[in-house]
């Protein structure tokens, strides 16, 4: 990370998937390595099950906790499907880290409209630095679907460059302790995953 | 030491360390957070009140007896509120009070977006607009000081991304203020015609001292760079502002009432250009209108909704033609959005196994007219139950009910209100005394859930337990419905679909009114989960089930299936099934 601009991290996924953990353990990364930071979350209604966001901001000074669109240097997606929904907030030479896990909202599961197929590779085709990876599979190695957040944050963390002992920090930090060793596991999953 | 905070944990923050003594609100997005974390400071009593009304009389009665008090809300509240507040006005307080309001500008979870600034004009009390984290906390404390040293209660107004966005906050110590003692003061608060006259004087003379005091509040300040143009602004876009333009001169304003005439006027004679950027109303504009001061506003942005950074770069851009001004990767496009493909929303949606599910499944049944209100159960209003047709305020519904019977004796039998427990409790009561007393006919669903849940599981008075997790009592609300005056009372299971249909048809036929309360925990408050249900090949894809709009069900070309991570086994769906192709774990297949 370039300590003079800021870098702004856009947290996208569905109510319930952890993207409030994920967001913690990045704020505590930025805090740990100097930089402000900021963060903005939206409660509320959101929390039903609804798309949710999360945006991280750290840099040497930081003002506004919003990334307008086309400002996000990393788009860490929880599901494919908030993936495509948010893609034009990516700036061009962005990174976007795909969960590829599909969600099916209720208009989907309703039968009233279609989950876009091949979003991966439509993503891809337009985002040069696409990452997708099957968190949900690495989780469940470990025995828990809901670590899949952590996985991503290890790929996330890998990406932006921060060390290794300051995320088993933040894990210690923000992780109750009786999830932790689980949480460690996970976390190795996406630090070490072959990404493509 | 230096912590992340949002705004809300920060407002509880500054309220423990300027020695807030009781605190008392109503839960409602995006302020419901403060009080959730301000009584687990020790020294602070905390407690939530039935609605944001109660809330402001419990915390006037702490201020003027004595001790420093935070009463919090989010904007509608303070329509509830606003009975007590604006006589507060009149007598002034003893220990400081501020009162939080925190609006909602692009209605991320509220039923409107009004600019509660407007408030402070109208009760003629000072107010204090934060920007981030860190002036939240400061403040609390400078707001307490200002009540005190006026004799005036202060509003304090957050909106949603203040309230929920974290920035760095450098935390102290408590500043142990103690309880002033409290004096009979029937002239100053007792507030018969003959006293109120002399208040009135007062407030005033107190606008006068405090037209001078911002001239000199440290909440206002100016940060002077390239003159050619001037920014007034406060709140979060003050933080918009820095990043966009930050080669402008700013007056950042944090005492947004009454304004400093003085400060505006110098900066507005040193800038070439001025401009006023704030969020909702021409709040400040006006005001600076009315000083004879030209600025540009509300004819470049909008009344409605959130202001973004790039709609200042644009709007800047467009007036002013100074590129150099705007940050630069503002103007560079990002990646093209997604037009080829339909993307899906997912709006939020009612969680598997909820209560409510079947109550408006049964209400969409049987076409009732249905006057609801205000909590999770407005998703009652989405497809596929479409069983809603208003939704105002919270306790709205019953009285709302109560007029269409008016207007309409032939629709007897066809309207119902629907409330949650909270809401009823909130502002529901009276409605159901009004029925009662005029005799109306309409039928009063109360959905007791145990909890708030629509603003993430608040106690209430009739849950058994208070903010601090102390056992207390519980309403009776069979009781209570019968002790305003309704005989027809009946308790049902809104899991039972058969029974509740029969009771929801003969109650709303009788010719008198009733209430009938559904009951069943919130599905979010169920620790330990039934076993899912299965579909097995007797399934008809008639899609009956479908009709219930759960996300555990999934609608395939040949059959229906169960997602079984989130079913939470309530049955619903295995009530609607002609095949009987819906069976429990443990149930034998076939």
């Amino acid at each position: 990370m370039d300590n003079g601009k800021v870098t702004n991290v856009l947290i996208v996924g569905v109510g319930g998937q952890g993207t409030i953990l994920a967001s913690r353990i990045l704020s505590y990364l930025g805090h740990r390595s100097g930089f402000d930071v900021k963060v903005s979350e939206i409660h509320g209604m959101a929390q039903r099950g609804g798309s949710v966001v999360t945006q991280v901001r750290m840099g040497e000074k930081v003002y506004s906790p919003l990334i307008g669109v086309g400002q996000a240097d990393i788009i860490l997606a929880f599901e494919r499907l908030e993936a495509l929904r948010w893609i034009h907030y990516l700036k061009k030479d962005g990174t976007i880290i795909i969960n590829d896990q599909a969600i099916e909202p209720v208009p989907v599961i309703m039968g009233l409209m279609e989950y876009p197929k091949g979003i991966v590779d439509r993503i891809r085709g337009r985002v040069r630095d696409t990452i997708a990876i099957d968190a949900l599979s690495l989780a469940r190695k470990h025995g828990n679907d809901k670590a899949s957040n952590v996985v991503l944050m290890g790929v996330l963390a890998r990406k932006m460059g921060f060390s290794k002992e300051d995320c088993t920090n933040a894990l210690e930090a923000k992780v109750p302790p009786k999830f932790l060793e689980l949480n460690k596991k996970a976390f190795d999953e996406g630090w070490n995953a072959e990404l493509a | 030491m230096k912590e992340l905070l949002t705004g809300n944990e920060a407002i509880a923050r500054g309220a423990y360390e300027s020695g807030v003594k009781v605190a008392a609100a109503y839960p409602g997005t995006p302020s419901t957070e403060i009080l959730e974390n301000l009584v687990r400071y020790p020294g602070v009593y905390a407690q939530w009140s039935p609605n944001e009304k109660v809330a402001l009389e419990v915390g006037l009665g702490a201020a003027i007896s004595g001790a420093r008090t935070l009463v919090t809300m989010k904007h509608v509240g303070v329509n509830v509120a606003a009975d007590p507040l604006f006589t507060l006005s009149y007598t002034g307080v003893n220990g400081g009070l501020v009162l939080v309001s925190a609006d909602d500008p692009g209605m991320h979870s509220s039923q409107n977006e009004q600019d509660n600034r407007n408030y402070a004009r109208f009760a003629k009390i000072p107010m204090l607009e934060p920007s981030n984290s860190r002036e939240c906390k400061e403040m609390v404390a400078l707001g307490l000081e200002i009540s005190e040293k006026f004799d005036t209660p202060v509003m304090l107004r957050t909106t949603t991304r203040v309230a929920h966005s974290q920035s760095f906050v450098e935390l102290g110590e408590r500043n142990e203020i103690g309880v002033k003692p409290y004096v009979k003061n029937p002239q100053k608060y007792v507030m018969v015609p003959a006293h109120a006259r002399g208040r009135h004087v007062v407030v005033e003379e107190r606008r006068q001292k405090l037209l001078e005091y911002a001239n000199n509040c440290p909440a206002n300040r100016v940060e002077w760079a390239d003159k050619g143009i001037g920014i007034i602004t406060g709140g979060i876009v003050y933080e918009y502002v820095k990043e966009v333009v930050p080669h402008a001169s700013v007056l950042k304003l944090g005492m947004t009432f009454p304004l400093p005439e003085k400060i505006i006027r110098e900066f507005a004679s040193r800038v070439d250009e001025l401009y006023v950027i704030e969020e909702l109303e021409p709040f400040l504009e006006e005001q600076i209108r009315l000083m004879g001061i030209g600025v540009k506003g509300k004819e470049l942005f909008p009344r409605i909704g959130e202001i973004s950074e790039q709609m200042i770069a644009a709007r800047i851009l467009s007036v002013t033609g100074y590129k150099d001004l705007i940050h630069d990767s503002l103007l560079v496009p990002g990646v093209e959005e997604e037009k080829d493909l339909p993307v899906p929303p997912r709006p939020p949606v009612m969680c598997p196994g909820c209560p409510h599910r079947g109550v408006f499944y049964t209400l969409n049944r049987l076409k009732m007219t249905v006057m609801g209100d205000i909590g999770c159960y407005t998703l009652g209003a989405l497809p596929p139950l479409s069983a809603m047709d208003s939704c105002i305020c919270m306790g709205a519904s019953i009285g709302s009910a109560m007029g269409v019977e008016k207007a309409h004796p032939e629709m007897h039998g066809k309207v119902v209100s629907v409330i949650g427990d909270s809401t009823f409790l909130h502002s529901g009561i009276t409605g159901l005394m009004d029925i009662a007393y005029n005799k109306g006919a309409t039928t009063t669903l109360i959905l007791d859930n145990r909890t708030t849940a629509m603003t993430g599981h608040q106690d209430h008075a009739a849950t058994g337990r208070t903010l601090s997790k102390q056992p207390a009592g519980e309403v009776d609300f069979a009781a209570l419905a019968r002790a305003l005056g309704i005989k027809r009372v009946v308790e049902t299971d809104p899991f039972d679909l058969e029974t509740l249909k029969r009771v929801i048809e003969e109650e709303a036929a009788a010719e008198e009114p009733s209430v009938v309360i559904t009951k069943r925990p919130c599905a979010l408050l169920i620790k330990e989960k039934s076993p899912a249900y299965r579909v097995d090949e007797s399934c008809i894809n008639c899609q009956k089930c479908m009709k219930l709009g759960c996300p555990a069900l999934v609608s395939g070309a040949d059959a229906v299936a169960v997602n079984d991570t989130l079913c939470t086994g309530c049955g619903l769906c295995a009530q609607l099934c002609p095949s009987g192709a819906l069976k429990k774990e443990g149930e034998a297949i076939g």
